[in-house]
């Protein structure tokens, strides 16, 4: 693998020992996926927040390395386990809470922006056509390389943080044009008419197409909260990060003409949705997986407005949408309803089943595969059946 | 037989071998290396000390995290050797400074037969 002098002199630890693990990692992905060389990312989004994920070893690699590492470009991060101001009305024990604050100081340190969402795409990190960029948390990876067309593979914690550290990432897979090419037609017949259609689409594709790279053909129109959607659910139940719709998304005319593939039909669409549903009522409501656009928090405004929860609703946002709303008029509406915004953190990664909650209702199929895996029962649902569902009137 | 260094460094242990791709994060316990992987051939045993020979890594990239908290705990393999290496267990073994190699042909490695591994080398 090809080297500049700069990039020598970080593996050799003339910047320092963080950058010079950071490169180690880069330098190794590179050897083993053929890699000539490395290019300049424009930005990253890091992956690895939840103290629940992370434990205690987590946090001290990340300890060690904001001693003397800096990010060299933009850099944003995942959602961590809790509100990081709010965490005693969330429920979260006072142990937990020290530590993740731990890891957000980490991250501060190594001069990380704390957006702390998984839609960095709405909160200020916005790469252009074409950028290379390094990302990790999938959904957001499948929506950069797929809907901005922006070129990222599919990184981890550690391998986002490296190349945040020293602004390299190796070249190869989606950073190459030819490997950004559909793999596999998807001939959508049904009709898909809210976000949780391209939801349940995704995952039925996801899981069909793996690491593929679906191309979706007679899809007339899709939303942000739609494209939004599908990325979560195509990278959770396979691996996909990247997809194309024909006529919509901005590569589609690398072209799948002569591509065979699967057909999708209303009867795929019903049986993903009940394979997603588990039996129990639902004792906990949340929405925003991946994390709440503006028009969702208007439409919630919309639905919540004069009346109040009966169950514990968590909406899932950014502080970035979250203060939006709250110029539009949309927080005090959605707020006054009893309903909680959780700020910095999601369903999926704060300890929800240590909340002593059991059976989750979500207009989310990412939310469901990993809440089933955390052993939480899951209830898949329109956002509208969601705010019946918390407000009792389902 | 000869490989390719992931993380270079000597270490020597017996063999705890499959033939199944192993995910550290949910499957193995970081505090005493047992894996606890559901199915998987090597259940209830320990990692810890081990050359610890498998094809490749799967599952969460939260693994990486897994193998340094095994590492940090005294609990991790001595030494990986994999058939084709991935990120999940390359970006661990790194962090973690485990000596790891890879492109070998695995599947000559006998469970429990005594390994040496240094540098992109591994003999047994």
């Amino acid at each position: 693998m090809h080297l500049t002098k700069e990039e020598e002199a970080m593996l050799a630890g003339e910047e320092g020992h963080a950058t010079r693990k950071a490169m180690q990692i880069l330098v190794a992905l590179g050897k083993i996926y053929d890699a000539e060389r490395m290019v300049s990312v424009s930005s990253v989004q890091v992956s690895g927040v939840s103290y629940k994920n992370l434990g205690d070893a987590g946090l001290e690699y990340l300890s060690e390395l904001a001693k003397d590492g800096k990010a060299r470009v933009k850099t944003t991060l995942n959602p961590a386990g809790m509100s990081l101001t709010d965490w005693k009305s969330q429920g979260i024990e006072r142990g937990f809470a020290e530590k993740q604050l731990k890891v957000i100081e980490a991250y501060e340190r190594l001069g990380v922006e704390i957006t702390c969402t998984c839609t960095p795409y709405l909160a200020g990190n916005e790469p252009r056509f074409g950028e290379h960029v390094a990302w990790g948390e999938s959904s957001a990876v499948a929506y950069a390389n797929s809907v901005i067309g922006a070129r990222t593979n599919r990184e981890g914690g550690p391998s986002a943080l490296a190349a945040s550290l020293t602004g390299r990432t190796p070249l190869y897979g989606l950073h190459i044009q030819e490997n950004r090419v559909p793999t596999v037609a998807v001939d959508v017949e049904a009709q898909l008419m809210f976000p949780e259609d391209f939801a349940a689409m995704g995952y039925f594709v996801g899981k069909t197409v793996k690491d593929g790279v679906p191309y979706f053909r007679g899809v007339e129109r899709a939303t942000l909260e739609d494209l939004k959607a599908l990325s979560a659910a195509l990278a959770s139940s396979g691996g996909v990060a990247m997809f194309h719709i024909e006529g919509l998304t901005p590569e589609s005319g690398l072209g799948a003409r002569s591509l065979e593939g699967l057909t999708l039909t209303g009867k795929e669409l019903a049986e993903t949705r009940s394979m997603l549903n588990d039996e129990g009522t639902p004792d906990f409501v949340s929405v925003g997986c991946p994390h709440c656009s503006l028009t969702e928090l208007a439409t919630l405004a919309k639905l919540l407005s004069g009346r109040r929860v009966k169950r514990e609703f968590w909406i899932c946002c950014s502080r970035e949408v979250k203060r939006q709303g709250d110029e539009a008029g949309y927080s005090g509406l959605i707020e006054g309803s009893g309903a909680k915004f959780a700020l910095d953190t999601c369903m999926v990664v704060a300890p929800v089943e240590e909340l002593g909650h059991r059976v989750v209702a979500t207009n989310s199929a990412k939310a469901c595969h990993y809440l089933r895996n955390a052993g939480l029962k899951v209830r898949f649902m329109p956002l509208e059946e969601c705010v019946a569902e918390a407000t009792g009137s389902g | 037989m000869s490989g390719r260094a992931i993380f270079e460094g000597k270490a020597e242990g017996r063999a705890l071998v499959t033939s199944s791709p192993v995910s550290f994060y949910g499957g193995v316990n970081p505090d005493t290396g047992e894996v606890v992987e559901h199915g998987s051939e090597l259940a209830g045993q320990s990692v810890r000390g081990r050359v610890l020979v498998f094809p490749h890594g799967k599952g969460s990239t939260v693994g990486s995290y897994v193998l340094y908290r095994m590492a940090k705990n005294g609990a991790a393999p001595c030494a990986i050797v994999n058939a084709k290496c991935e990120t999940i267990v390359a970006v661990g073994a790194i962090i973690s400074e485990i000596p790891c190699v890879d492109m070998v042909d695995v599947g000559r490695i006998k469970p429990d037969a005594w390994v040496r591994v240094e540098g992109a080398t591994v003999e047994f």
